[in-house]
Order: C-alpha cells, then sequence, then structure tokens
C-alpha cells in the first residue's frame, strides 16, 4: 500500500510517528498551514511557522524517507484576530516557493466578517498564483459553514476541480458532490469520520474527487488512519487498486494541480543536517 | 539539471529580468521561484552545496536582484534585500548573501551576515563570508567567522579576504583551536595547519 496522506500536522508529531507512517506505506504528505492549539500573537510568529514548514519539517520527513510539501495561509480562526491580519500582505513571498501546493487552510471557523474577508482575499491570492486551495470546514455549525464556503468558491471563479473542501461528513458529502469540488474527509479515533464510516460513504458515492487524510496534530488523533482506511476499504470488497486511487492517486492528482509536488523517491540519508541540526542529536558524523 | 549555458534557460532568466525591470516589487514572488523557472544544480560538481562556487540557481537570482536594484534607491533596496532574506527558504538566502557585494548598500546589510553566521548551516555560512563581509564586517566579527568555518568545515576556499584580513589575534584564535583538537586527541583540519602556516610568514 503507497500512501499519500494529503493533510497532517507533522511540527506536532515525533519521529515515532515518522517511522510507523513509513512502515505503513506513507511515502509523501501534505502538511497544511493552521495554528498550534495555542493562538499567535503577530504576524512574525507565523513566518517562523511557514518558514519551518518550508524547510526544517521537510528536512525531517526526508530523513525518515518521506516527501513533505505544505499548503499556506493565514486560517480561519487567527484571521479574526487584528494583530496577524499582517500576515495577508506577506503570503505571496511564500506561495512562490517550491513544495508549497496549495493556499490553506481557508475556511471558516465561528463564520464572522473578518474570516469571510480573509477567505475571499485568499482565494484571489490562489488564482494569482495558480495554486489548488484547501478549504478547512468548521467544527461547529458546519452544514451553514460549508454551504458558504462553496458559496464563496463559486462567486471566485476559480475552477471547482481546483477546490478541496476539506472534513466532510454524512450530512455535507451531498452539498460538496454536486459541486464539482474535491471531497475531503478526515479520519479521526473519535471525532470527525472513523474509517468504517469512511468505507461506507466511498460505497455510495464511490472513488472520483475522494480524498482521505488524518489530520494527525497536537490533539487525539491518528497518523495511521489512512493505513486503516485503506484496510477497511478492502475487508469490505474494495479491490487493491482502488485503495491506490484513493490514498495515492487522487491526492497526487488534487496537489498535481500546483506542479510542485516532489514526488522522486527520497534518499534518506539520516547523517544529514539542517542549518546544522541533524534528527541524530549527538551523534554528528565526523 | 540545466544551467545556464542552456538557452532555454538563458531565456526564461531573461524573461524574470524584464519583469522585475520593469516592475522591481515583482522579485518578491519571481525571487523564491527562480530555480523552478529557470535552473537549479551545483556549477561545479565537486561542490554540491555550492560552497566555493554559486550554484546555478544562486547565479540567477543575483543576476535578478541586481536587475530589480537598479530601480531603487538605497533605502528601498536595504528594506527589499531584508524581506527577501527575511522570508527565503535556506536557498533563498544564500543567494541574498551572495548578492550583497554586487549591490550599492554599503553596511547597511551586515545584519544578515550575521544572522547567517549565528545559524549552522555550512551554505549560509560559506555565502554570508564573501567580498561583502570581507569588506565591511568589523574584525571581531570577522575573525570569529573564520573560526566558525573551522568548526563547521567549511572550505576556507570559499572566505573571501583571508590574506588582507589575517593577522596576528586570528592565527591566535586558529592556535588555540588547534591546541584544543591536539589536547582532545583528535586531527587539525588541513585548513588550520594551511592558515597558521600562512598567518605566521606574514607577521
Amino acid at each position: 500500500m503507497r500512501i499519500f496522506d494529503p493533510h497532517i500536522h507533522m511540527t506536532s508529531r515525533t519521529t515515532d510517528d515518522y517511522e510507523a507512517m513509513y512502515a505503513a506505506g506513507v511515502r509523501a504528505v501534505t502538511e497544511p498551514a493552521f495554528w498550534l492549539g495555542q493562538p499567535r500573537t503577530s504576524a512574525a510568529s507565523f513566518y517562523d511557522y511557514f518558514d519551518s514548514l518550508v524547510g526544517w519539517e521537510r528536512f525531517r520527513a526526508e530523513r525518515f524517507g518521506i516527501r513533505h510539501h505544505c499548503t499556506i495561509a493565514l486560517n480561519p480562526k487567527e484571521a479574526n484576530d487584528p494583530r496577524c491580519a499582517g500576515v495577508l500582505d506577506v503570503l505571496p513571498r511564500y506561495l512562490a516557493k517550491d513544495g508549497v501546493v496549495a493556499v490553506g487552510e481557508v475556511g471558516f471557523d465561528s463564520m464572522t466578517a473578518a474570516e469571510e474577508k480573509a477567505f475571499a482575499r485568499q482565494l484571489e491570492l490562489a488564482a494569482e498564483h495558480d495554486l489548488p486551495v484547501l478549504v478547512h470546514t468548521p467544527h461547529r455549525d458546519k452544514v451553514e459553514g460549508t454551504r458558504r464556503s462553496l458559496e464563496l468558491v463559486a462567486a471566485s471563479g476559480l475552477p471547482p476541480e481546483r477546490v478541496l473542501i476539506d472534513h466532510l461528513n454524512e450530512v455535507t458529502v451531498d452539498l460538496v458532490a454536486d459541486s464539482d469540488c474535491w471531497l475531503g474527509f478526515s479520519i479521526y479515533p473519535d471525532t470527525k469520520m472513523d474509517e468504517h464510516r469512511m468505507v461506507r460513504i466511498l460505497a455510495d458515492h464511490g472513488l472520483d474527487r475522494m480524498i482521505v487524510n488524518s489530520a494527525a496534530d497536537w490533539g487525539r488523533s491518528d497518523p495511521l488512519k489512512t493505513a486503516k482506511t485503506g484496510r477497511a476499504m478492502r475487508e469490505a470488497g474494495f479491490s487493491e487498486d482502488d485503495v491506490d486511487r484513493l490514498l495515492w492517486r487522487n491526492p497526487v492528482e488534487f496537489y498535481g494541480q500546483s506542479g510542485r509536488l516532489l514526488l522522486d523517491p527520497v534518499d534518506a540519508d539520516q547523517a544529514a543536517t539542517f542549518e546544522g541540526n541533524s534528527v541524530l542529536r549527538g551523534q554528528r558524523p565526523e | 539539471m540545466t544551467d545556464l549555458r542552456d538557452k532555454t534557460a538563458r531565456d526564461r532568466l531573461a524573461e524574470l529580468i524584464d519583469e522585475v525591470t520593469a516592475t522591481p516589487a515583482r522579485i518578491a514572488v519571481l525571487f523564491p521561484a527562480v530555480a523552478r523557472a529557470v535552473a537549479r544544480g551545483p556549477a561545479d560538481p565537486d561542490d554540491p552545496d555550492g560552497l566555493r562556487t554559486p550554484r546555478v540557481e544562486d547565479t540567477a537570482r543575483v543576476a535578478l536582484l541586481r536587475a530589480a536594484a537598479q530601480g531603487w534607491d538605497r533605502a528601498s533596496l536595504v528594506r527589499e534585500v531584508t524581506a527577501l532574506y527575511r522570508h527565503g527558504d535556506a536557498d533563498e538566502k544564500r543567494a541574498v548573501l551572495r548578492a550583497l557585494d554586487h549591490l550599492d548598500l554599503a553596511d547597511a546589510a551586515l545584519d544578515l551576515v550575521g544572522d547567517a553566521l549565528r545559524g549552522n548551516d555550512t551554505r549560509l555560512i560559506a555565502a554570508a563570508l564573501g567580498p561583502y563581509a570581507a569588506r565591511h564586517l568589523d574584525a571581531h566579527g570577522w575573525r570569529h567567522g573564520v573560526l566558525k568555518c573551522l568548526f563547521t568545515g567549511v572550505p576556507l576556499a570559499a572566505v573571501s579576504g583571508i590574506a588582507e584580513r589575517g593577522d596576528a589575534e586570528l592565527a591566535r584564535l586558529v592556535e588555540g583551536f588547534a591546541a584544543e583538537r591536539r589536547a582532545a586527541g583528535r586531527d587539525v583540519p588541513d585548513d588550520a595547519s594551511w592558515l597558521l602556516d600562512r598567518l605566521d610568514k606574514e607577521n
């Protein structure tokens, strides 16, 4: 099983996770820019975070044989803090970089005017930088948030096939299926979706434009949920080719629209250093 | 790999240069895209990280920054060069450091050299100790930069100005480094011995 996890926050995960992911078949990931569990208080805090997404985390993943990409954006939660608004003016510098494969996560958190303004502006930036878009749908008032997100996407003029609407479930899947956008599902231990419910959605809707991710982060989550979904599919009668399509070819097709995927196999050299720091602490090569 | 001898790469670079010449602010998004838009790779296969010889994309980025600089006064130039470095990934930071000596900055970009010398990325240390640092960095900072090369394995062939700036105080620092290595039963790097010989003859 080869796996591209199209949404995972590796900054919050350990090297044990990287090893377990590789063993389960994960060979590439995309790490969307989001919040860190604790609010940032300035734009400069975002810059250091973005720098780690295009620098240190990419390097760290490669040490474990995994290609790391990222998406860059001002997330909806922090779009509400005027101290962070300056980030929008600096985003173009990051949206121009190699390995940045979409604008995201954009979308709604609490359905405020500030969130909508940042969302609309970042849809424009996606058009300007010829990048796909990753849309986060909210935990609260999800149906209305999903519906309004689709309206903004339609108003932006972006082709729907360049937009992925994420964190869907049984009550929002039909809204997005009718829009021609891609459909993302985050498989979690106890919230969002689980792998068995996911398999039922796949049985009902097919595999077109379907994306499955672990969305693993600093909360209770599981970076192996992509592999577990693949196994649940096989148990339910889906073929190996179906699993490969869902877990590899679909995310490659979506993010490949950026022209910036880095999918050649990694020559995992654990002795390499990034800015002088090896992930092998205290075992620096002489 | 393509390089700048390739006509397609040269043509693409010429297009980018035309674009920043017309609108210098475009460099904010064109500078990061250079490797993918023009070419990338080592200019010298024996120097894959571009420590001694700038990589192909470094050379292209320097050319682009020089073109944009024509459209700015000193204050704007300092502001934009600083921003390209601040928001650059390691490749972009290296190219900014390589460009400093080609730009009319006087000593206004010394903070960038200091940032690079505080880190441990050998690619940035090498690029930071080029002609710009040889010309502008104070004696203490420059000597410690050279010493850091010996610690981190940056070849001294990457450092500009050793003939002009090497002095007795640098010799004292390098001798202290060599003495610690010998006391620990470790080899003294060839570059340290070479530098000590050279400074000894001069002083």
